[in-house]
């Protein structure tokens, strides 16, 4: 590695592993959209310059691109390497949750908001490995404790489960107003 | 002192005293927790506030925002790991004093520095309020538009280092914003012919993905760490006692964290910072900061928390956020039609005095449960990372679904908290896109209502706060420029400059390998001249 290179990368605030990567798509991103600025917004006519519909979105993109492009210029290393695949297999990783999340998120309005929580967090905590039956027991009541607060409590807006139009009457629309 | 009492009567509520208890006990909890911090819990329960009257749901957020600090200071003494992220100038000197067998001084130190900086900050501002009450009506849409300009440019700007991707990730805001239908044309922009894009991206689903979502998944990537922790014993009174010793520094800290606090886009870390550099340089013994001084203590303490109150000032006065926590409070406002800006201050003095009183009697509250509760409270910093972290996905899930009920809000959340998951890894802030999305709104309003009755661009500044604001912008930018010069030159230098060579072990073998082979190259050479020498050679034997 030449000098120059290792004086700048000793100056770069933050890692440099994944950055290329990071600046590359957002630079292609803000492109991609600068190239549909004029097909996605609209020239108004009789309005003026700073009043146009397409007048802030120009702005926030041509500001993207313009920036973006800087700073990829100015990154240490614009090369990709293995230690930048390592990371995106770190990025990669994290979708596990993402997907956890979402199944969560489609449950809900099957389950029903209680059952779901009790079940996510009993079935989360496992996962990351607690096993003990203090861990999984705190875990359940956790869940328990947010949709009392939440739900019960604060009135927040869920939905009732499906799976509550098999209860009788009142349980019913008991458990539909409060779990 | 009419306004005072004004101000009492819309909190002596019972709601109101159970969300001011909630959020001051709440945010210290949150603070002491660290990991969590109160971007992700404000960014959570802000849905619930919108079925709260706004001074409930403000007092709430607020609580939250102003007594997380408290809490955050310990953790960052007890085991050097701040509870938020203004908390990390507290563990240079808070847990040396815990290794020296001095945390209990040190959390009482820090209690009392942050409940003076709370309450001075608190103060000054309801001693300025009238002042402020006279100057806001002079801000017309040109001046907010230049103070919101003013004040992106100096978040852009705070991330030193990092300013272009700053720059960028706030034009990035800026456009998330524009998503949807245009208000005055009616116009789509950037919808692509999907439904779902028509509405616009909602600031709160961008929020919980960037603030809650990604802390989630990083916390839950994580590992958990042991924690051992000291046992304290005995009161913690003495902190104010020695905190009067220091009359200079805690008032000065308090003064900056007050004057960096009401600038939008600087916040805590400026204030903090000059606050500590002040203390040190004005002290009789400097070497001591870093290794557990008291007056460094106090100075990152005090300044930290006079800048929620302070915070408040662009917010309430203007309707500009200077951080991302109260653009999140921006949405209460919005919700219940409540639009801050000179017309609060001019016709409902009365509610902005209440926000300072609850922000006093919160100050108090917290002040009394830490004294009383720190042996109990410390346990929470014990929690799994990782538990957290599942935690905090059950929770975000209350924050997006309870919105619109929208499983596509709850997709575009997962997304962008993906996305604040990759910029945590890279070290790259989050802020500027939540600022750009809320001063982007603020702008395209304002500069096109500005413009109506401009004809040159003079016109545009002409009055008096609008030149000042316009000089302040043109005053920020050229001293950044000179910075990145000055930067640029340094690293010129740094290039030219002739150093001694690495040190270290592969660099040594890397060298003695190439020393090595040039000895050993050319001991072959001179070895096969000698037995087959050139023919061009003269002086060999033929």
């Amino acid at each position: 590695m030449s000098k120059d290179r290792s004086e700048e990368i000793k100056r770069f605030d933050g890692p440099l592993r994944g950055q290329a990567l990071f600046a590359i798509v957002f630079f292609l991103a803000a492109a991609l959209l600068l190239s549909q600025l004029g097909s996605e917004t609209k020239w108004a006519k009789g309005t003026k310059f700073f009043a146009q519909p397409r007048f802030w979105p120009a702005v926030s993109v041509i500001g993207m691109l313009l920036f973006g492009g800087l700073h990829l210029w100015k990154l240490p290393r614009r090369s990709l390497t293995r230690v930048d695949a390592a990371e995106w297999l770190v990025w990669a990783k994290a979708l596990e949750y993402v997907a956890w999340f979402m199944g969560y998120v489609w449950l809900v309005p099957r389950l029903g908001y209680l059952p779901m929580t009790v079940l996510f967090m009993l079935g989360l905590a496992y996962r990351l490995g607690y096993r003990s039956r203090k861990m999984l027991w705190i875990s359940a009541i956790f869940g328990v404790v947010v949709v009392v607060v939440f739900k019960g409590l604060l009135n927040v807006k869920i939905p009732g489960g499906a799976v509550y139009e098999y209860l009788p009457g009142a349980l019913r629309s008991f458990f539909i107003l409060n779990f | 002192m009419d306004l005072i009492l004004d101000g009492l009567q819309i909190l002596a509520r019972w709601d109101v005293m159970i969300a001011l208890l909630v959020g001051s006990i709440g945010g210290v909890l949150i603070g002491a927790i660290p990991g969590v911090g109160p971007a992700v819990a404000i960014a959570i329960l802000l849905p619930a506030t919108f079925s709260m009257d706004p001074i409930v749901g403000l007092t709430v957020l607020l609580g939250i925002y102003g007594s997380s600090m408290y809490g955050g200071a310990i953790p960052a003494i007890l085991i050097n790991t701040p509870g938020t992220a203004v908390n990390a100038l507290t563990t240079y000197d808070g847990y040396p004093m815990t290794t020296r067998g001095e945390a209990r001084r040190a959390l009482s130190l820090a209690y009392s520095a942050s409940f003076f900086g709370g309450v001075f900050s608190v103060v000054c501002l309801i001693l300025f309020a009238p002042v402020l009450a006279r100057i806001a009506p002079m801000f017309g849409s040109r001046e907010i538009f230049l103070a919101a300009l003013l004040g992106l440019i100096l978040v852009v700007i705070a991330h030193r280092g990092q300013s272009l991707i700053a720059a960028g990730l706030a034009c990035f805001g800026i456009f998330l914003h524009t998503i949807g239908l245009e208000p005055v044309k009616y116009s789509k922009r950037f919808t692509f012919d999907q439904s779902w894009l028509s509405s616009g991206v909602d600031l709160i689903v961008v929020v919980l993905g960037l603030f809650a979502i990604s802390q989630a998944i990083f916390l839950l990537r994580g590992e958990d760490e042991k924690v051992r922790l000291t046992k304290l014993r005995g009161g913690l009174f003495q902190g104010l006692r020695e905190l009067g010793r220091h009359p200079r520094v805690a008032s000065v800290s308090a003064s900056l964290g007050v004057l960096m606090g009401m600038i939008p886009g600087v916040g805590e870390f400026t204030a903090q910072f000059l606050s500590y550099t002040y203390a040190q340089r004005s002290s009789e013994r400097p070497d001591d900061f870093g290794h557990g001084a008291s007056e460094g203590l106090i100075a990152a303490e005090t300044s930290n928390n006079a800048v929620p109150a302070a915070a408040m000032v662009p917010l309430l006065a203007l309707g500009i956020p200077g951080e991302a926590l109260t653009a999140m409070m921006l949405s209460v406002f919005y919700v219940h039609n409540v639009v801050p800006g000179p017309a609060l201050f001019q016709n409902d003095m009365d509610f902005v005095v209440a926000l300072y009183l609850a922000l006093l009697i919160l100050n108090v509250l917290v002040l009394i449960f830490l004294l009383f509760a720190t042996n109990q409270l410390i346990k929470v910093v014990k929690i799994p990372n990782r538990f957290l972290g599942a935690a905090i996905l059950t929770l975000s899930f209350v924050g997006v679904y309870s919105l619109r009920n929208s499983v596509t809000d709850c997709m575009l959340a997962a997304g962008f908290g993906i996305f604040g998951f990759v910029l945590k890894r890279l070290s790259l802030p989050a802020v500027p896109i939540v600022l750009g999305m809320v001063l982007g709104g603020i702008m395209e309003v304002k500069l096109r209502a500005g413009m109506a009755r401009v004809k040159t661009p003079f016109d545009f500044i002409d009055r008096p706060v609008a030149m000042i604001l316009f000089i302040m912008i043109v005053g920020v930018l050229i001293i950044h420029l000179r910075h990145v010069w000055q930067e640029r030159k340094s690293l010129k230098e740094a290039k030219w400059q002739s150093k001694h060579r690495s040190t270290n072990f592969g660099a040594q073998m890397s060298r003695r390998r190439s020393f090595l082979s040039t000895e050993r190259g050319k001991t072959l050479r001179a070895k096969r001249s000698k037995y087959a020498p050139r023919s061009t050679d003269k002086n060999s034997p033929r």
